[in-house]
């Protein structure tokens, strides 16, 4: 059993207890635990079931590349799935719950895939495509939907109850990881001058080099550590950061790094993430190396771990995973473990090593222990199966026929280690292949280049395969001083700190055990633990033609779980390169992306939350449409108000009764969010003469004119009434929408291709609140206020005019968009609110009726005025909704009359706006097609038209629609049918689009 | 995520300040205009792997449009420059010379 050794342990302090919760029971640890030596400790050994087969799982690695120990912490407002035991410290208070289990992690349902395991094989989610449609609806989508995920979602209505952030950093140089190489690069630099950052990932510094011992300049390697630490730390140009993890690296230095401030201590005030957006001129990664496991059968079972993460527990925790450890390995280093194992005064009954020449120094040092070495043997098999209870030894060259039984309750397996490239290689790093210790590191001739093509990420360390303590020190302080240098510091000629480098045997690989394993042992040896990913699945996706290692990752999903193949991808590829009987390089990696080990959500959102998710526009009236219960609509940024419903009105009753209080009387409409764009300068008319398809040069001062405006490309992109201020000086109204869109538009023509026009445009959107005056009783209100000529004679229709209004100067613009009576006030934003309290207590005796947007929808439709996105969507053009009359004939030129000369565009079977009328004076359903006869090749109907704007008119009692109809003009009075999704059919009759006052008799008084 | 620098401002700013606008030095054809010299300006585009000249704006700045010559597949920069020129100055053809030699564009090089 695994248990708490009585002494021992650099990282816990035993005189500081902490008692946290696992799956309901209370159990104890001690500060400094992560929660996968605390279960250790108390003799957790399997914790969790394995994604596809539900097979117990146990910790296998002490560090960022556990791949089974993965828990929902926290509860409600701190619930978190997926989180990994040997990263997450505990504190008092700490819940955590195992997953992918039902009912209880031991005894699990789900178990029985295992026994069907002959039916998932890989690629199995693939083939269910290939069976009948009926068989993925009712057979594989349930299954597969009940066994997929890890942890279970967050409940919809809970909230992060924490808070995250974002910061800024720019250094010179960026050391990732705080082992020993990380230490001495930072040190290097910094003593460069150099600004530089280190962070480590862990709350420790010094990485593993305290825990594999030995010496620097003489002293033992913890003492080194603490030195170098102390003397970074008084470097005023240093920042050190632990419980930091480089994340990714991107283009020009960029760097993401994930702090985590309060995981480990919850209670405390401040964010608890930070995610940290770097700018660094040089980036040193030393981000060390990670163990490879050993592929035998029975590999997955509770107590199979790494060997360095045997050593990490007694020596880091004072934990021993169990009293007796067969250690298995190919390499030296695994010697190691067993030295440390009988240190701590358990049992190390065999070391197994692969090589038939065994070890050198270390393995002296064991036997001279009393260890067993037996060499070119191999692991048959593991027996158990909720924990190891022994292993068969065979011989590794043969094909697994069992010479000895040894009982143990560990195995700890070493296949070797593997540099970690991730983040030298997330931004185009490339590797080369190492025989003499069978890694891929990095190729620093074909480093990721920056915006000057000069490589920036500087591999240090056993991360750039320079394992030995000595070897990596010296790489590491070349590092930090290249990097120093390289960002113009001039590095001191101090000397790398000299550590000398235990003499090993060099490692043999084994990406197999035995050699010659048979299919059944195949079938029990796994890859990938967290996805369930054995050395027969690999061999399956070769033989059935995925030669290439980025399909056979997806066909197997080797690698694609939340470890992302930190322990399983270098096995994995070299199971497949031998089954491709070609070599490891070859076959070469998968991509590396980023991050390097998940990231919360949280941070990645940071600050932008709730209201300050987005910015919200508000118009100066903004405060009296939420005192009087405006029913709101998003528009872009904007909030404006949908209707006004009175208490206990529907949004329905509500539209209908400003819409005839309008019609009637009186309405006003707070208009500020219309887009108004400032065009100015002696090119101004020329200029828009160019961006809308009608004249606008020609337009007199005091006057208005309607126009459009299309894309290059002949579509129609904008509309809207352009007033001429005087002869230099046009105010273009855009939708609302278009105004920044639209603004754009003009300075990209203005400074990419009419750069010598002397035109100036200014957005002044915000600078004005615009009302819309509108209805019969419109003129008698101004009249009430104002001194001005405001007669049909004095004032006529599409004029402007200066008007001043109770002593408030206003700008009136005698447009409509109803078919009223109507005048738009224009004023500075600041009397907007003023000038609204006005119009209301001056309108109060016609009964002035604020209306929202959807009134002024209906009445716009029922004067079959157009709504950019409504009738338009990108692929319509001015043509289509029979606007030829604001499309100039006379104009040589202007943006999208090329475009629209084109035979598509000229095309007579274009659909073309009509009106409908439903035949029964219902509303035909938004978005419905018109049916014509017949199918088309897919066998659906073939349509001949679809609705564009669809609204019940409250004026005319019934339900009037716009659409675009396959030569509809031409089909008055025909009646067409909209199939809606709700069964009924819709029958309507094509009318003429303008549904109210045809002549213009209202507006014109 | 890339470095430009503003040439309006002077300032070196990240990617996200900025707004990609396709290729640079398109050659504006209008009514009267063939089929063929239509289509190219308006749907066909250079996309090289190697030295590209193509335009930004720095909307999270100053507003203006600019030209940067750059390599799709480094990323490397070779400079910005003027929106308002039909094609490279020397200095950046000359950049561009010393780090990518016997490159072309279109009719220049």
């Amino acid at each position: 059993m695994s248990t708490r050794l009585a002494q021992g342990g650099r990282r816990i302090d035993r005189r500081k207890s902490v008692e946290f919760r696992f799956n309901g029971k209370r159990l104890k640890g001690y500060e400094g635990d992560t929660l996968a030596s605390a279960l250790l400790a108390n003799d957790q050994m399997m914790v969790g079931r394995s994604f596809k087969y539900h097979r117990p799982r146990g910790i296998v690695a002490s560090g960022a590349e556990e791949p089974n120990a993965l828990f929902n912490t926290g509860e409600g407002a701190t619930f978190e799935p997926n989180q990994r035991a040997t990263t997450t410290e505990i504190f008092a208070g700490l819940e955590a719950k195992s997953q992918n289990h039902w009912p209880s992690l031991e005894f699990d349902i789900g178990a029985v895939n295992a026994k069907l395991s002959r039916f998932l094989p890989a690629g199995f989610y693939y083939k269910t495509f290939m069976f009948p449609r009926f068989a993925w609806k009712h057979l594989y989508e349930p299954f597969i939907r009940q066994s997929a995920g890890l942890g279970r979602a967050p409940e919809a209505e809970d909230r992060d109850g924490d808070t995250y952030e974002h910061f800024y950093g720019f250094f010179d140089v960026v050391v990732i990881g705080g082992g020993v190489a990380g230490l001495q690069a930072a040190k290097a630099a910094g003593e460069a001058g150099a600004k530089v950052l280190v962070m480590e990932q862990t709350a420790q510094w010094g990485g593993r080099a305290a825990v594999d011992g030995g010496e620097v300049d003489g002293a033992p390697v913890a003492d080194y550590i603490a030195a170098t630490v102390a003397a970074l730390e008084a470097m005023e140009n240093v920042t050190l950061r632990r419980r930091m993890m480089g994340a990714g690296v991107y283009d020009h230095g960029y760097l993401l790094a994930y702090e985590r401030l309060r995981d480990h201590c919850p209670d405390e005030a401040g964010p608890r993430h930070r995610l940290w957006r770097i700018r660094a001129g040089r980036i040193v990664t030393a981000t060390g190396a990670i163990e490879r496991p050993l592929s035998f059968a029975g590999n997955d079972i509770p107590g199979v771990m790494l060997a360095s993460a045997v050593r990490d527990y007694i020596v880091d925790y004072g934990v021993s995973p169990g009293d007796r450890v067969v250690v298995v390995t190919n390499n030296d280093d695994a010697y190691r473990t067993a030295i440390a194992v009988k240190e701590a005064g358990l049992s190390v009954p065999v070391i197994v090593d692969a090589r038939v020449g065994g070890g050198g120094a270390l393995a002296d040092q064991a036997r001279a222990l009393g260890i067993r070495v037996e060499t070119g043997k191999g692991i048959a098999k593991v027996h158990g199966t909720k924990r190891v209870e022994g292993v068969a030894i065979c011989a590794q060259a043969g094909e697994g026929a069992v010479l000895d039984e040894v009982g143990c309750d560990v195995v700890a397996m070493s296949g070797g280690w593997s540099p970690v490239v991730h983040l030298w290689s997330h931004c185009g790093g490339k590797l080369n292949w190492d025989e003499a210790q069978a890694c891929f590191r990095p190729d620093g001739n074909r480093p990721p280049t920056d915006q000057d093509g000069e490589g920036f990420v500087l591999p240090a360390g056993a991360a750039n395969g320079e394992l030995g303590l000595g070897a990596g020190l010296t790489d590491a302080d070349a590092a930090g001083k290249r990097a120093a240098d390289e960002t113009g510091h001039k590095p001191g000629r101090g000397k790398a700190p000299v550590a000398a480098d235990v003499d090993e045997a060099a490692l043999e690989p084994v990406w197999l055990m035995p050699q010659g394993a048979g299919a059944k042992l195949r079938m029990k040896a796994w890859l990938d633990y967290q996805n369930d990913v054995k050395v027969s699945d690999v061999q399956l996706a070769a033989r059935e033609g995925y030669e290439s290692v980025e399909h056979t990752k997806r066909y197997t999903t080797l690698g694609m779980a939340t470890d992302q193949g930190k322990l399983s991808n270098i096995n994995g590829l070299a199971i497949l390169s031998d089954a491709l009987g070609q070599p490891i390089p070859q076959t070469g990696t998968t991509t590396f992306r980023p991050p390097y080990t998940p990231i919360s959500m949280g941070a990645i959102a940071g600050e932008a939350r709730a209201e300050i998710f987005q910015p919200l526009r508000r118009t100066p009236m903004h405060d009296w449409h939420e005192a009087n219960g405006a029913h709101w609509e998003p528009v872009g940024q904007w909030r404006r108000p949908y209707c006004y419903p009175k208490t206990g009105e529907s949004h329905a009753a509500a539209v209908a009764r400003e819409v005839m209080a309008t019609r009637e009387s009186l309405g006003l409409l707070d208009a500020s969010t219309l887009g108004k764009l400032i065009v100015k300068g002696p090119d101004a008319g020329r200029f828009l003469d160019m961006l809308y398809t009608n004249m606008m040069s020609t337009l007199k001062p005091g006057k208005c004119r309607y126009g459009l405006m299309c894309s290059e490309n002949g579509f129609l992109i904008d509309d809207g009434v352009v007033a001429r201020l005087d002869d230099d000086t046009f105010l273009c109204h855009t939708t609302t929408g278009g105004a920044e869109r639209i603004h754009a538009h003009m300075e990209e023509w203005l400074q990419t291709e009419w750069w010598d026009w002397k035109v100036y445009v200014a957005n002044v959107t915000e600078q004005y609140a615009q009302i819309a005056v509108v209805g019969p009783n419109a003129r008698k209100v101004l009249e009430k206020l104002s001194e001005d000529d405001l007669s049909a004679e004095g004032f006529p229709f599409m004029a402007w005019k200066d008007v001043t209004l109770n002593r408030i100067k206003t700008r009136v613009y005698r447009i409509s968009f109803s078919g009223e009576l109507s005048y738009e006030i224009s004023v500075p934003a600041s009397e907007g609110r003023a000038l609204w309290n006005m119009l209301l207590e001056a309108g109060d005796e016609y009964g002035a009726t604020p209306y929202g947007t959807e009134a002024l929808h209906v009445m716009r439709a029922e004067k079959g005025f157009i709504m950019i996105g409504d009738e338009t969507d990108g692929t319509v053009i001015p043509q289509d909704l029979g606007l030829h009359w604001a499309i100039s004939k006379k104009k040589e030129d202007f943006l999208g009359k090329r475009a629209q000369e084109r035979s598509h565009m000229t095309d007579p079977k274009r659909w073309k706006l009509v009106g409908l009328e439903t035949v029964d004076g219902s509303v035909i359903p938004d978005g419905a097609y018109a049916v014509a006869d017949g199918t088309n090749a897919n066998g659906q109907r073939n349509v001949q038209g679809r609705v564009t704007s669809t609204y019940f008119s409250p004026t005319l009692g019934r339900g009037i629609a716009m659409g675009l109809v396959l030569n509809g003009p031409d089909r008055m009075g025909e009646v067409i049918s909209f199939p809606g999704t709700d069964g009924k059919t819709y029958d309507a009759k094509i009318v003429d689009p303008v549904f109210y006052d045809k002549d213009g008799e209202k507006q014109n008084v | 995520m890339l470095i430009l620098e503003c040439p309006y401002c002077g300032v070196k700013g990240e990617e996200t300040e900025f707004h990609g606008g396709g290729e640079a030095h398109l050659k504006r054809f209008g009514p009267g205009s063939s089929e063929e010299d239509f289509e190219g300006y308006l749907f066909h585009r250079e996309n090289p792997k190697g030295v590209h000249l193509e335009r930004w704006r720095h909307v999270n700045g100053c507003g203006k449009w600019f030209h940067v010559a750059r390599d799709t597949a480094t990323l490397e920069v070779f400079g910005s420059y003027s929106a308002q020129v039909t094609e490279p100055p020397q200095e950046i053809k000359d950049a561009i010379s010393a780090k990518r030699p016997g490159w072309s564009w279109r009719e220049f090089a």
